[in-house]
């Protein structure tokens, strides 16, 4: 939670403050939350309507290329925010989008886009209910900007929060990562690198819902560990539950393709963002139906438990590998960039 | 000044041996490998890549040693007839 | 699926035997200052885990080889400087060199303020780009040890060949032995070993090593970067220095031969010569360590082409780079450590590149969510 009060101080807004690492926190802790009703930091909010609980959450995608190997800006946009809403333990019900859009885009490729955020709506059962457009003069925008805002119905057998996770909590991990972030790089042409990697993007939804019939009481906390991988959505479970993680590397799944891009770019797989996986923290009794249960819908086979809570006065990740060696994962100041050295 | 991979040549490019395209775990990439032309490149050769270009050939042989020579760490003269059998890979 | 060349090396029981060898040989008294050179291998040791598993006989001194660590404080601005004056420039660089803080911002943050600024892999890419763009004028700004220095070297071959006018190298290429022996010249220096930088003696071999066994009387051994690598690399230093030898060796046997890659020296002497100085960050001036090119190629010399106005940047007096070096301090007793020098505000050469020594230890041992 938001316990240690963290200063703004920058002069200027900088890339870095985007990036979802340890600036992004430092400008949402230190300047933006101050003015605002947040209780907690999760992809999602509760906003409580007489005997209703709803999860409401807001996005926004600025991804360049806007169409990429395994899907584009809009299917983007809608599976984000159905992601949101799923970590928060809601079914997702509806979306109202803005489209900032630079003038001179083609016609043609802002259909494109609409016609595939349909799709994912239709294919992620949520239903886009309005919206609202605006046009920029050239170069005021990269082409396309949209935003979203999303609802959803918070299952009432599921209480989600960071102080419930404690030692011995297992952590689970729907499947293989990286392969969102390696694709945009490579689809942005400057590595002049080739190889068969798709976004994953799609909606988790279908595998949180069976994971919530399956293991509620001992479901604690979810996050999609989106911008910043999984190295940031680790970090902040340690900080907001004042724990510790211990993970085991083996069990962590990389696609091949994925691993040669990373070592070839010197980049990390944890770092690296992805769009259609969550991380779920439960606890050691109901573990074991927990992942079976998103091991049974399809495209969850490869769902595995991959570390554990313990406690320690450091809250830190660290990650064990298989002859015993332990490393630290700490999160980034900003995007992860390729290095020769 | 430290970050090189092994690759695998998967396709020589041109005559002059300037250009071979290698695959990292399935990652394809154009490399330059006049460095090593004096040496005998031939496509299914492994080298070792750095920015873009081939710095060497990788010796099989010598990885196949290496990895005996710490095998047989501690080992007594029995063991190590078992692992003279020992496959790289 | 495995990685080959790779995979074999981080092989988990070789890993457990060859540790198990070290704790037999290590005895309770010894003490081995070891310096790895090489920033990836700084890098290697912590993101393996190794430095717990190894006894603590075993101390790690880091060395300077990390070339973005290094870099005289004021190039990267210098280089800035022409792109961001002239909206022909495109300032290309390799991934490491994007967050080096400059006086005004780092190449990051001038590409977000509207200065061309690309992120390069390799330093073909950058003719490319010169090639694509014939009203440009492109600048690649050169780092790295003599592992990257032939790559630049026939980049400029090719850009003679093809006949392009609008690329530019701005070359920070620095050599390793130089350094090792400004290192070792320095009083109150207390290193007994060395772990030498695999890739960069891929291309100078093992020779250029023997006059730190010889005159300086340290065992040097040319590692490779993965688990087992390092660690045999350690069994033979740690054989070497019980037996009182000092000789140069390879553990890198698959790549690193005696004598190098002949072609790629004969390509670096070819198109660079040596800098009669160079100012090293954290370790001052160093002669004839540095690369720049040779007069013949001065059309594609950014340094020549543009008028660069030298920009000198005072280092911060309390910043301890220099003793860390040398291995009298440890990068968290260093003053600044961790509390005004942190890889989100670097102050001091090694806190720059996350292959430095100090961010390596704060990425690794100190970090905290509160930063």
């Amino acid at each position: 939670m938001l316990k240690e009060k963290v200063a703004f101080r920058e002069p200027t807004i900088q890339l870095a403050h985007g990036a979802g690492g340890k600036a992004s926190r430092r400008l949402i802790e230190g300047l933006l939350v101050p003015y605002l009703n947040v209780k907690e930091l999760n992809d999602a909010a509760y906003v409580q309507a007489d005997q209703t609980k709803i999860a409401f959450t807001a996005d926004s995608f600025v991804v360049n290329p806007l169409r990429f190997p395994g899907g584009s800006i809009g299917e983007l946009a809608i599976n984000g925010t159905v992601n949101d809403i799923a970590m928060g333990g809601a079914k997702p019900l509806a979306i109202v989008t803005t489209l900032i859009i630079e003038a001179g885009l083609e016609t043609e490729i802002l259909e494109s886009e609409i016609k595939a955020m349909h799709e994912a709506a239709e294919k992620a059962n949520v239903a886009i209910v309005g919206g609202d457009t605006k046009v920029v003069e050239h170069q005021k925008a990269d082409k396309l900007f949209i935003t979203t805002a999303g609802i959803g119905l918070v299952d009432p057998r599921v209480n989600l929060s960071a102080s419930r996770v404690k030692k011995g909590d297992k952590i689970i991990l729907s499947g293989p990562i990286g392969d969102h972030g390696i694709t945009i790089l490579f689809a942005r042409g400057d590595l002049d690198l080739e190889a068969d990697i798709k976004s994953d993007t799609r909606s988790v939804w279908p595998f949180v819902s069976k994971l919530i019939n399956a293991a509620a009481p001992g479901l604690k906390w979810m996050r999609d560990p989106t911008r910043g991988g999984m190295a940031t959505a680790l970090n902040e479970l340690a900080r907001d539950a004042q724990v510790a993680i211990m993970l085991e590397e083996e069990a962590i799944k990389v696609h091949p393709e994925v691993r040669g891009a990373c070592e070839i770019l010197g980049l990390d797989p944890m770092h690296i963002a992805n769009e259609g996986q969550f991380i779920a923290v439960v606890s050691e009794e109901y573990a074991q139906d927990a992942l079976k249960a998103i091991q049974q819908v399809p495209g969850g086979e490869q769902a595995a438990i991959i570390g554990e809570v313990f406690e320690s006065d450091r809250h830190i990740v660290l990650s064990r590998s298989s002859y015993g060696g332990t490393r630290a994962i700490d999160m980034l100041v900003g995007d992860p960039l390729p290095r020769i050295c | 000044m430290c970050l090189a991979i092994p690759g695998k040549i998967v396709e020589l490019l041109d005559d002059q041996n300037q250009y071979a395209m290698i695959d990292v775990s399935g990652v394809k990439r154009k490399v330059n490998i006049s460095l090593i032309k004096h040496e005998n490149v031939n496509e299914n050769d492994w080298v070792l890549i750095h920015v873009g270009f081939a710095m060497n050939k990788i010796s099989e042989e010598q990885a196949k040693e290496q990895l005996q020579l710490l095998q047989e760490i501690g080992e007594d003269k029995e063991a190590m007839e078992e692992v003279r059998g020992y496959q790289f890979e | 699926m495995k990685m080959r060349y790779i995979d074999e090396f981080r092989n988990p029981d070789l890993i457990k035997k060859t540790l198990e060898e070290i704790e037999r040989i290590v005895e309770p008294d010894d003490h081995f200052r070891i310096m790895e050179a090489c920033g990836g291998h700084t890098y290697s040791i912590f993101h393996f885990g190794l430095q717990e598993l190894l006894p603590k006989n075993i101390e790690f001194i880091h060395g300077p080889g990390c070339p973005v660590c290094v870099l005289p404080p004021g190039r990267v601005d210098e280089g800035l400087e022409i792109a961001s004056k002239n909206s022909e420039v495109i300032f290309t660089a390799f991934g490491d060199v994007m967050r080096v803080p400059g006086k005004k911002g780092s190449p990051l943050n001038h590409k977000a303020m509207g200065t061309d600024v690309r992120m390069i892999y390799s330093p073909l890419d950058a003719l490319n780009i010169a090639i694509k763009n014939p009203d440009k004028k492109v600048i690649l700004f050169a780092i790295g040890f003599e592992t990257t220095a032939p790559s630049t070297a026939i980049t400029v071959l090719k850009a003679k060949e093809l006949d392009i006018d609008n690329f530019f190298v701005y070359s920070n290429h620095v050599k390793i032995i130089p350094v090792l022996k400004s290192i070792l010249d320095q009083p109150n220096m207390r290193i007994d070993g060395f772990i030498g930088p695999g890739h960069a003696s891929v291309i100078i071999g093992a020779h250029p090593y023997e006059i730190i066994a010889k005159e300086y009387k340290k065992p040097v051994v040319i590692s490779g970067f993965e688990p087992l690598d390092i660690l045999q690399s350690i069994l033979m230093l740690i054989k070497q220095l019980k037996s009182g030898e000092s000789k140069v060796e390879i553990q890198y046997k698959r790549v690193v031969m005696e004598e190098g890659n002949v072609s790629a020296l004969e390509i670096i002497d070819q198109v660079f010569e040596d800098r009669p100085a160079f100012e090293w960050r954290g370790l001052g001036a160093i002669q004839n360590s540095a690369l720049k090119l040779k007069p013949e190629f001065a059309k594609w010399d950014a340094e020549v082409h543009f008028n660069v106005e030298k920009i000198h940047i005072e280092e911060n007096k309390d910043a301890q780079c220099g003793e860390i070096l040398k291995g009298m301090l440890k990068p968290n007793q260093c003053k600044l450590f961790g509390k005004v020098c942190t890889p989100d505000n670097p102050v001091g050469a090694l806190m720059v590149s996350s292959e430095g020594a100090c961010a390596t230890y704060y990425n690794h041992l100190y970090s905290t969510m509160s930063s």
